[in-house]
C-alpha cells in the first residue's frame, strides 16, 4: 500500500464566517467559500474536474452544490457525521492521486440555524433506525455521550469533581482566547474559568461552555497533483497523511471498551503518522486542530493523538501546553467550540486554519515556523466513532 | 387443592401528600397517594409486580390482566404484559377491565381456569385513574399494582368458598371521553349502593358457609374511602385488629387493584390456619373465603412502602398530562416505525439479545438491530438468544443529561455492564441524583419511552437496585 504523503497539494481555500448566518443561505454559503478559494488558488470555476461535497443535513446529493453553477462535471456528495468535511477531501485527494483527474474540490457546508431549533437533530438517540424512524427510543442527548468520557476520565484517575471541571474549563477558556482572535468565528467572547466552571451544565460534568456551538457555515479547499502545486502559487502546502478509523460500534457493545480514549481516533492518528513519518507528534507537529465539539473529546484528542501521555493530559492543560505560547498550540481558531460546528464544514475548516498557519497568513495566532500541521475529526460518539486524521505539511521532500 | 401460590406489588416509590394538593387548593387534604412515575403506566406497573410474583415459579399457562385504566381502548394489554415476563406463547391472555371489581373476576377466572386444568394462572391487578384537579378525588385515588398466582400445588392460601353478585348501579364511572372519574351524589351512591352491596354479599357469603366474623382472622374488602372500610366491617361485627388496613391513607384507593393489595398484605403478615373473608366490589361483589397454608417469603408491603419519594404538584400535572407545557426547543424524536418494531419484538418485550455460539459473548446492539456478526469474533449469524431483562448490572459512566426528554428532568443515563457480560446505553429512571456513581448496581424495568401516533412505545430502562 502506497502513502498518500506528497501526492496531493492545496493551492486554494475559502472559508466562511461561521456562526447564526440568518443571513445566508446554504447557497450563500457555499458561494463564499467556494469563491475565496478560486480566488486564493488563482483558478476559475470552470478548472475544476471534479467535486466532492460533504454534508449532513443540508441536502443531498450532487444536486446540492448546484448553487456554484459547474457545468457537467462529476459531484459526489459525502457523509460521515462529524467527519464529513474531511471525507470531501479525502475524496477530492484520493481522485488527484490517483490522477483520474487533475484539480478538483472539496467542499462541506451546514446551516443548521434554519431548524428553529437550539439543538442538533443527531445520529445520538439510541434506537434510531437509518431512515430517521425511532424503534427502540432510548434518549441521551449529544452532549451526554460525551460527558461520558468525562464522569469515567475523572474516575479513573482519580480526579475529583472540582478538579475535572477545571481541567474542562481551561480547554475552553483557550479555545475562546484563540477565538477571539479570529474575525471569521463564531463566538468572541474571552471567558473565566470561574465562568465555565460556574456555567449551566448541559450533561454533567459538562456545562455550557463545554459544548460546541451550533453554527452555520463553509469550507472549501482545491487539491492538486503536488508536482503541479508550483504553478498556481509559491506557497502550497502537501497532504503528508490522511487517515480515517470507522468503529463498529464496539465501544457500545464491549465492557472491554473503557471510555478513557477512543479507537477511531488512534487508529486515524497511527495510521496518518505512519505515512508522514511522523515518530514523535508533541514534538513535530507544530499546530492542530482537534475535535473539539465538548471539552472531554478535546481532552482524550491530546492523548489519543499522542500529544499527551495516557493520564497526562492534566499536567499538559494546566502547563499551558496547547495555548498559542505553549509548544504545540491546538485550536488555533477556536476550535468547534468557539469557531463553531456547521458539521458538513468543520473537517476543512480545521485545515483552513492549518493552511493558513503553514503560509504563515494566521495573523494575531500565527504559530511560529510551523512545518507539519495536523487536523483531526470525531464523527459519532465515543464508542461509536469515526475518527480522522489529516496531516499537512509546507515543504515537499 | 386450588389456592395462591405466589403473590406481588408495585408501589410506586413517588407520593403526592394531601398537604400538597391542599396548598394549591387552599383546602384540606390528609394523607398520601401513590403515583406512577412519568414513565410508568398500568401495564408497566403490572410487569413489575408479575415479575415479583412468578421469582422463582414456573411460567403460568393464563395472565390475566385486571385494570380500570387500560392504556389502550383496543388492543390488549396482557399480551404486553406476558411478552415482558417472557412468558410462553401459548399462555392465555385476557384484560378484565371496566369495573372496579376487575381484580377480583380475573383473581375468580383463574381459579376457574387451574380447576379446568391449568398448572398455574397469574393475575395482575392495577390502576392509575385520575380524579379531577380540585375535586374530592384528587387526592383520594393512588396508582399501585399487584399480581396474585392461582395454582394448584405448594399453595400459600387456599381458597374454600366463592360468591358473586352483579348489581346494576351507577356510583362511580367514566364514559370513553372522560378523563377524570365521576360519580353520583356522595351520600345517594353509599347508601343506596356501596355500602347494602358490601354488606350484604359478605354477610350472605358467611351465611352460605355458615360462619360468623369470629371465625376470620382477617377481613380484606374494597371500601371507596377509609370511613366506610371502618363502617362496614364494625356493621358486621368484625373487630378493629380483624380489619386488614387499607393503606388509602398511605397509597390512595388503587381502584381495580385495591383489595388484592390489601389481600397480598394480608397474606405477608398472617399465620398458617387463619382464615380471610376477602372481597371486591364494582358493579356487585366478589367474595371469597381463603384458609392460610403458609405465609409468603419476600418482601413485606411495609417494605415496599418503605422507599418513597415525595413529589411537587408540578410534577403530577406533568407526568399526568394535566398540563400543556412549551415543547422542547430541541428536535423531536422520531416516530415509531412499526415494522422495525416488530422485527426488534423479542429485544423490545423482553430485552433479549444475543449470545454468540462461537466465543460466548453476550450482546445488544444500540440501535436495537438484529446482531448478525459477532462483535467480539466476528462469527456470522450463530447466536443463541440471550435475555438480558433479569440480570442485574452496574453504571459504568453516566451523564446528568439536562436535554434529555424525561418528564422528572434532570435526566440520568448511562452505560449499564450486566453482570454475566454485555453491554447497554440507555436511560435511568427512579434514580436519586445525589447517588449516582460510577458502580451503581442497576436492574432493568420496563417502562414508557414515549407515545407518537398513539402508539405507546414500551422499552426497558436501568434503574438502582434498592
Amino acid at each position: 500500500m502506497e502513502s498518500i504523503k506528497d501526492k496531493v497539494a492545496i493551492i486554494g481555500m475559502g472559508c466562511t464566517r461561521f456562526g447564526e448566518r440568518w443571513d445566508a443561505g446554504v447557497e450563500d454559503l457555499l458561494v463564499e467559500a467556494a469563491y475565496e478559494a478560486f480566488e486564493d488558488a488563482g483558478v476559475a470555476p470552470k478548472d475544476m474536474q471534479a467535486a466532492w461535497l460533504g454534508t449532513v443535513f443540508s441536502g443531498i446529493s450532487a444536486m446540492t452544490l448546484s448553487p456554484l453553477g459547474l457545468q457537467f462535471i462529476p459531484i459526489t456528495r459525502v457523509e460521515n457525521m462529524c467527519a464529513t468535511g474531511s471525507e470531501a477531501l479525502r475524496g477530492a485527494a484520493y481522485a488527484v492521486a490517483a490522477g483520474v483527474c487533475d484539480m478538483a474540490l472539496a467542499i462541506g457546508v451546514e446551516k443548521l440555524k434554519d431548524s428553529g431549533l437550539t439543538g442538533v437533530r443527531g445520529p445520538a438517540v439510541v434506537g434510531d433506525n437509518p431512515d430517521g424512524s425511532a424503534c427502540i427510543g432510548s434518549g441521551y442527548s449529544a452532549p451526554a455521550s460525551f460527558a461520558y468520557l468525562g464522569t469515567r476520565y475523572f474516575h479513573h484517575y482519580g480526579i475529583d469533581r472540582d478538579e475535572g471541571k477545571e481541567l474542562l474549563a481551561k480547554i475552553a477558556v483557550k479555545n475562546h482566547q484563540h477565538g477571539s482572535l479570529d474575525p471569521k468565528a463564531h463566538f468572541h467572547n474571552v471567558i473565566t474559568v470561574e465562568q465555565a466552571v460556574k456555567a449551566p451544565i448541559v450533561a454533567w460534568p459538562l456545562g455550557l461552555f463545554d459544548c460546541c456551538g451550533v453554527s452555520d457555515g463553509a469550507a472549501a479547499a482545491i487539491v492538486v497533483r503536488a508536482d503541479r502545486a508550483k504553478n498556481f502559487r509559491s506557497d502550497p502546502i502537501y497532504i503528508k497523511g490522511m487517515a480515517i478509523s470507522a468503529g463498529a460500534r464496539q465501544g457500545s457493545m464491549r465492557p472491554a471498551y473503557d471510555y478513557v480514549h477512543i479507537d477511531e481516533n488512534v487508529f486515524a492518528g497511527q495510521q496518518a503518522y505512519a505515512q508522514a513519518g511522523v515518530k514523535d507528534p508533541r514534538k513535530e507537529i507544530s499546530c492542530a486542530e482537534v475535535h473539539d465539539c465538548f471539552s472531554t473529546n478535546e481532552l482524550i484528542a491530546y492523548e489519543d493523538l499522542g500529544f499527551s501521555r495516557r493520564g497526562g493530559a492534566k499536567e499538559d492543560i494546566n502547563a499551558g501546553a496547547f495555548t498559542l505560547q505553549g509548544d504545540l498550540p491546538i485550536n488555533t481558531d477556536g476550535g468547534l467550540k468557539c469557531f463553531g460546528h456547521p458539521l458538513g464544514a468543520s473537517g476543512l475548516r480545521m485545515l483552513y486554519e492549518m493552511y493558513k498557519q503553514l503560509q504563515g497568513k494566521a495573523g494575531p495566532r500565527q504559530v511560529k515556523n510551523p512545518r507539519l500541521a495536523l487536523t483531526h475529526n470525531l464523527g459519532g460518539n465515543a464508542g461509536a466513532g469515526i475518527g480522522c486524521v489529516v496531516i499537512v505539511g509546507n515543504e515537499l521532500k | 387443592m386450588i389456592g395462591i401460590t405466589s403473590v406481588g406489588a408495585y408501589i410506586p416509590r413517588y407520593r403526592l401528600s394531601g398537604e400538597e394538593i391542599g396548598r394549591m387548593w387552599r383546602t384540606r387534604r390528609k394523607g398520601e397517594k401513590a403515583v406512577a412515575g412519568y414513565d410508568e403506566d398500568t401495564v408497566t406497573m403490572s410487569v413489575a409486580a408479575a415479575l415479583e410474583c412468578m421469582k422463582g415459579l414456573s411460567a403460568p399457562e393464563a395472565l390475566y390482566y385486571a385494570t380500570t385504566t387500560a392504556p389502550y381502548k383496543e388492543k390488549q394489554a396482557a399480551s404486553i404484559v406476558a411478552g415482558a415476563c417472557d412468558l410462553v406463547k401459548t399462555c392465555r391472555t385476557a384484560d378484565f377491565t371496566n369495573t372496579l371489581r376487575a381484580g377480583t373476576t380475573a383473581l375468580l377466572a383463574a381459579v376457574d381456569a387451574v380447576k379446568a386444568g391449568a398448572s398455574s394462572a397469574i393475575v395482575t391487578a392495577s390502576d392509575c385513574r385520575l380524579g379531577a384537579p380540585m375535586g374530592r378525588f384528587e387526592s383520594a385515588l393512588g396508582d399501585a399494582a399487584c399480581a396474585i398466582m392461582i395454582g394448584s400445588t405448594d399453595v400459600l392460601a387456599r381458597i374454600e368458598g366463592s360468591y358473586s353478585v352483579y348489581r346494576e348501579f351507577s356510583d362511580v364511572w367514566r364514559t370513553s371521553k372522560d378523563n377524570f372519574l365521576q360519580s353520583g351524589e356522595g351520600r345517594f351512591v353509599d347508601e343506596m349502593g356501596y355500602s347494602p352491596a358490601m354488606r350484604e354479599a359478605l354477610s350472605d357469603m358467611m351465611k352460605k358457609y355458615s360462619l360468623g366474623p369470629a371465625d376470620f382472622a382477617k377481613v380484606v374488602f374494597y371500601a371507596p374511602d377509609a370511613r366506610r372500610h371502618a363502617s362496614i366491617a364494625k356493621g358486621l361485627g368484625f373487630d378493629k385488629a380483624q380489619v386488614q388496613d387499607s393503606m388509602y391513607d398511605a397509597i390512595g384507593n388503587t381502584g381495580a387493584a385495591a383489595a388484592l393489595i390489601m389481600l397480598v398484605a394480608a397474606l405477608e403478615e398472617a399465620s398458617p390456619g387463619d382464615r380471610i373473608l376477602f372481597a371486591g366490589y364494582g358493579d356487585g361483589c366478589d367474595v371469597l373465603i381463603l384458609r392460610v397454608e403458609k405465609r409468603p417469603s419476600g418482601r413485606s408491603m411495609k417494605e415496599r412502602l418503605a422507599k418513597k419519594v415525595n413529589i411537587g404538584y408540578g410534577s403530577y400535572l406533568l407526568w399526568r398530562e394535566l398540563l400543556e407545557v412549551e415543547p422542547p426547543s430541541l428536535p423531536e424524536r422520531p416516530a415509531p416505525s412499526l415494522s422495525s418494531r416488530w422485527r426488534m419484538r423479542d429485544t423490545i418485550s423482553s430485552l433479549y439479545g444475543f449470545k454468540c455460539r462461537k466465543c460466548g459473548t453476550p450482546q445488544l446492539h444500540p440501535l436495537g438491530q438484529i446482531v448478525r456478526v459477532c462483535v467480539e469474533c466476528q462469527a456470522k449469524d450463530d447466536f443463541e438468544r440471550y435475555k438480558f431483562s433479569d440480570k442485574t448490572g452496574k453504571l459504568f459512566t453516566y451523564a446528568i443529561d439536562m436535554l434529555q426528554p424525561t418528564k422528572n428532568p434532570p435526566g440520568l443515563n448511562g452505560v449499564i455492564d450486566f453482570d454475566g457480560g454485555g453491554r447497554m446505553l440507555c436511560e435511568l429512571t427512579d434514580y436519586d441524583l445525589e447517588k449516582a456513581q460510577v458502580g451503581l448496581p442497576v436492574q432493568m424495568t420496563f417502562r414508557r419511552m414515549s407515545q407518537e401516533r398513539g402508539i405507546i412505545n414500551y422499552f426497558w430502562k436501568a434503574k438502582p437496585i434498592e
